[in-house]
């Protein structure tokens, strides 16, 4: 009995750890897609490693989130189905704040997928696709936000607080991206 | 502007037969078929019959005409799109050839088609113009009107390049788009396309009424035919003339009343060709503009007098040109708008004049060929053209100082500009 | 023996990213404005690992790899007019 206890203890903070690990990496990779965008280069390294961090970090998030799913469906407190985990809002507990969850999961798969079949799917549908990070990263938040039962814990607050505040930065910096074609010549005359 | 189709020259060889513009306008179906006789009905044959009389486009590319059919009638369910839409400021043959002889051109797009086997025909103008209207009360008319569409386009010099207008047809912006594939291979509605001038097809729709030995009589046994050319600038009578290919450029401007004042340079082939010298001798063809640097292009001659300016008239040109810009491509955008700066300094006799000029060879290397279409190259030869030929001006200029007399405008630039849908 | 593999560039999807000549130095390199240029695009043996990765790369897909040379097709018709 006590082993069993200690398993299920484990279990729930392995999923409330993983959950946080991914909220922090899908962060990252947030950050990092604006950052390839915007042509930023790290400390005058190549910008093709801005794009490489993007996918590497976004690929290690895959392995956060699908840790946070498993041991999420193995928690018998959380009461989650496998289905519920992919289809928004069958969960038997909190069946509205795990939901926007799984939009958010469903959405981030079809993003991975999509990156890894670029050059299958074309340009036109992968930028569509990927254009749903934007919808994407606050489902997680407010997943994150609106589940679990240490969602008041300081330290849990800050760390989504710093989460928001990168994306918000993020937003404003890809906003401000110049457009090319700015300047208009000026007809000649004498 | 006017069109001079009285004074159009026919060879011996041509008496009793009509030309591109009648000596009165064709407007009505009836007098049409008065003055042409019943449109022929050759079908398929007609490929032959183009094939052996050797005509080439007469939009500006000139690739041979009966090739371009043949690639398209083996394809599946073609269309033939006429072009029309003469982007080139300019130019006016289009215009007048559409407001004169429409039946004219409304029978060869129809005899292409058949020949191709296309099911859809459309003839694409400009938008801000008159030619639609005319084309619809045309097509009204005539009993085969209804297989003709006519479409129009946004008035962008751009417009009217091949891919552009079949992006645009296809319901996206008059832009190029990047080939392949070509419109011949799949263009409107996914279809292989037959892209033709307006005035292609009705020079087609001539020789097929009166073959191909007709046609080879007129113009150069290289450059068969008689066409049409809008002379404008330092002429008396600026206007659209029906010409053989071949006629020496003297004979050209004399057909419009003389030159006002002696030239000091001519512009063949509109702001896509080339400056040439006013060399004596010059004629109306490929070939002989290839001896003196140009090319024949929409066969646009302007002759700039000699009190103006050449630089600045080029610089004014350069600079429309990167306006016109589809901005799609790096190097077109970037680079044409420097070129255009560049000329503009010397042009304006600056400072940095000298800095200027030396950088132009540089810039050559960084936009020639470099666009996903032909627009900044055919700029750069414009203003390659530009420096050999006014080459003492450009150097009076790099001096600080301008020779010319006259600093009003003489190409006609618009300032004005369309959208892109 | 592998066949030919030329290098290709849509001018229009390239955005100045870059990310090309810095995986493939050898045969592209940028013009003033970041844009660029094709030296040799028909890739020698030991590039070809370089130039998929290239083109993987290009968060534009403007790269391909073709197993001929970019046709030379004659001169647009219909450009001015």
């Amino acid at each position: 009995m006590l082993a069993a206890s200690a398993l299920t203890n484990a279990d729930w903070y392995l999923m409330r750890s993983s959950g946080v690990v991914a909220l922090v990496l899908l962060t990252a990779s947030f950050v990092l897609g604006v950052a390839t965008f915007r042509r930023w280069r790290p400390m005058e390294l190549p910008r093709f490693v801005t794009a490489s961090l993007h996918r590497s970090v976004s690929l290690l998030a895959v392995v956060f989130l699908a840790a946070h799913v498993v041991t999420a469906i193995a928690d018998p407190y959380a009461v989650l189905g496998l289905a519920a985990a992919f289809i928004p809002f069958l969960a038997g507990r909190n069946a509205f704040w795990v939901g926007l969850g799984a939009v958010s999961l469903d959405l981030f798969i079809a993003l991975i997928l999509s990156s890894l079949l670029r050059a299958r799917i074309g340009a036109r549908a992968w930028k569509t696709i990927h254009w749903t990070a934007y919808l994407s990263w606050p489902l997680a938040l407010a997943h994150s936000f609106g589940t679990g039962s240490d969602a008041g814990a300081l330290w849990l607050r800050a760390v989504g607080a710093s989460c928001v505040v990168a994306v918000g930065a993020a937003v404003v910096w890809r906003l401000a991206a110049p457009r090319f074609k700015h300047l208009e010549p000026r007809a000649v005359s004498l | 502007m006017s069109a001079y189709a009285g004074q159009s020259l026919r060879s011996r060889d041509h008496q009793g037969t009509l030309g591109l513009l009648p000596p009165r306008g064709a407007g009505a179906y009836e007098e049409f078929l008065n003055l042409y006789g019943p449109t022929p009905t050759p079908g398929e044959r007609l490929i032959g019959v183009l094939e052996g009389s050797g005509l080439s486009g007469r939009g500006g590319a000139g690739f041979p005409t009966a090739r371009k059919l043949r690639a398209v009638r083996d394809g599946r369910r073609p269309v033939v799109l006429a072009n029309g839409t003469e982007g080139e400021p300019a130019s006016h043959k289009d215009e007048v050839l559409l407001a004169h002889n429409p039946h004219l051109v409304i029978d060869g797009a129809l005899l292409a088609a058949d020949a191709v086997r296309a099911r859809r025909v459309i003839i694409a103008v400009a938008r801000a113009t008159d030619a639609a209207a005319q084309l619809e009360r045309a097509l009204a008319s005539r009993p085969d009107g209804d297989r003709v569409e006519v479409k129009t386009v946004p008035e962008r010099f751009i417009a009217g390049e091949e891919s552009a207008l079949v992006h645009f047809l296809n319901g996206g912006e008059a832009k190029p788009t990047a080939t392949p594939p070509r419109a011949f291979e799949r263009g409107v509605g996914g279809r292989p396309t037959l892209v033709q001038n307006v005035e292609t097809l009705a020079t087609l729709a001539l020789i097929a009424r009166y073959g191909e030995e007709w046609f080879r009589a007129s113009g150069t046994a290289a450059e068969p035919g008689n066409v049409l050319a809008t002379v404008c600038g330092a002429v008396r009578m600026p206007g659209v003339l029906e010409v053989p290919l071949g006629i020496l450029l003297s004979d050209l401007f004399a057909r419009c009343g003389g030159l006002t004042e002696p030239a000091s340079a001519y512009l063949v082939g509109g702001y896509f060709g080339r400056w040439v010298p006013p060399i004596e001798g010059l004629e109306l063809s490929n070939e002989s503009l290839a001896t003196a640097g140009g090319r024949l292009g929409a066969r646009t001659v302007i002759a700039l007098p000699e009190s103006s300016c050449g630089v600045l008239e080029s610089a004014r040109v350069i600079a429309y040109m990167a306006r016109q810009s589809a901005e799609q491509c790096g190097p077109c955008v970037f680079g044409l708008r420097t070129l255009a700066a560049r000329f503009a300094t010397i042009a304006r006799a600056e400072p940095g004049a000298t800095e200027a000029y030396r950088a132009l060879a540089g810039l050559h290397r960084q936009i020639a060929r470099r666009g996903a279409c032909a627009h900044p190259d055919g700029v750069l030869e414009f203003a390659a053209s530009a420096t050999t030929v006014f080459a003492d001006e450009f150097s009076a200029h790099l001096a600080g100082h301008c020779t010319a007399h006259s600093h009003q405008h003489v190409l006609p630039v618009p300032t004005k500009q369309g959208d892109w849908r | 023996m592998s066949k030919p593999l030329h290098l290709t560039l849509d001018m229009i999807r390239c955005d100045a990213y870059g990310h090309c000549a810095e995986l493939l130095p050898e045969i592209i390199e940028l013009d003033q404005w970041g844009y660029p240029i094709i030296n040799d695009p028909s890739l020698p043996e030991h590039l070809h690992a370089d130039a998929r990765r290239a083109i993987t790369a290009c968060p534009r897909l403007a790269l391909k790899l073709e197993h001929r040379p970019a046709a030379n097709a004659p001169a647009r018709s219909g450009h001015a007019l």
